[in-house]
């Protein structure tokens, strides 16, 4: 088994890059998709931290995150195409109808 | 020859994790990060979590995947990248970076001290993953898994009315 530590990291390293995905991407479909990957870096520090503290309820953590993405994999792309239908468009430049 | 694996793994993770982020076409960024689901279920495998890594398998590269990939091909959209805003670029990728050098920072520093529980490697290999965690969700974390059925039924109809022509 590697070290806890090299898990860690790897973790953050994949956190970030889904951190700058988010901050520059304008296509509001990968956005979503480097959600979904700073959603998987935290589920894998959950299972690195559950395996070395030898406690499963990290593991249990990991099965309602996948949930909570599922549904927001389902109602987010629902959002997306309802958007689409309006404005022919999922650039998230153009979600400025709030705007004044 | 674990070590070696695991800076394979690594390397495949993180350059399918940048391909994500840097790919014009959402298609290529969606068969990258299907690529990155399978690197973490494999740290899973590594991690003696066969079951997490199964349903990382099912559930990500399969079901969450095939709905993202699906309505990609279905909004049919035309690859962006018309005009670039550098400094948007810039600042995002500072931001991330200054993310990333103070959780590694904060990492080396401290080290993981809560008190451990009973799950040896041994025990899960001999017991079996699957029913160990069956065990803990349905006993000690029932009711959190009874409300995500609410969830989830909340999110079907979410969906589909979000989804209809005339909302």
């Amino acid at each position: 088994m590697e070290n806890l530590n090299s898990y860690l990291t790897v973790s953050a390293i994949l956190f970030s890059i889904g951190t700058i995905g988010v901050l520059t991407r304008k296509n509001a479909i990968v956005i979503f998709m480097c959600i979904e990957l700073m959603l998987n870096a935290v589920n894998l520090t959950f299972i690195a931290l559950s395996r070395y503290l030898g406690n499963l309820d990290g593991q249990v953590f990991v099965f309602f995150v996948m949930t909570v993405a599922a549904a927001e994999a389902a109602v987010g792309l629902a959002l997306m195409i309802a958007f689409y239908n309006n404005k022919e468009s999922i650039d998230v430049e153009d979600v400025n109808m709030l705007k004044w | 020859m674990e070590t070696l694996f695991f800076a394979i793994i690594t390397l495949v993770a993180i350059v399918s994790a940048i391909l994500v982020i840097s790919c014009k076409n959402p298609i290529n960024s969606a068969l990258a990060l299907v690529m990155t689901f399978f690197c973490l279920a494999t740290y899973y495998v590594m991690l003696d979590a066969p079951f997490m890594a199964a349903i990382q398998v099912m559930v990500y590269a399969g079901a969450i995947m095939v709905l993202i990939v699906f309505t990609i091909m279905l909004l049919n959209i035309r690859v962006d990248a018309t005009k670039k805003h550098s400094h948007k670029i810039l600042l995002g990728s500072i931001i991330g970076f200054f993310t990333l050098i103070n959780t590694v920072y904060i990492l080396m520093k401290s080290h993981a001290a809560a008190p451990t529980g009973p799950f040896t490697g041994d025990m899960i290999k001999q017991i079996g993953h699957t029913e160990l965690i069956g065990q803990e969700m349905f006993t000690k974390f029932l009711l959190p898994f009874e409300i995500t059925s609410i969830l989830l039924l909340v999110a079907i109809v979410g969906a589909v009315i979000l989804a209809k022509k005339k909302l």
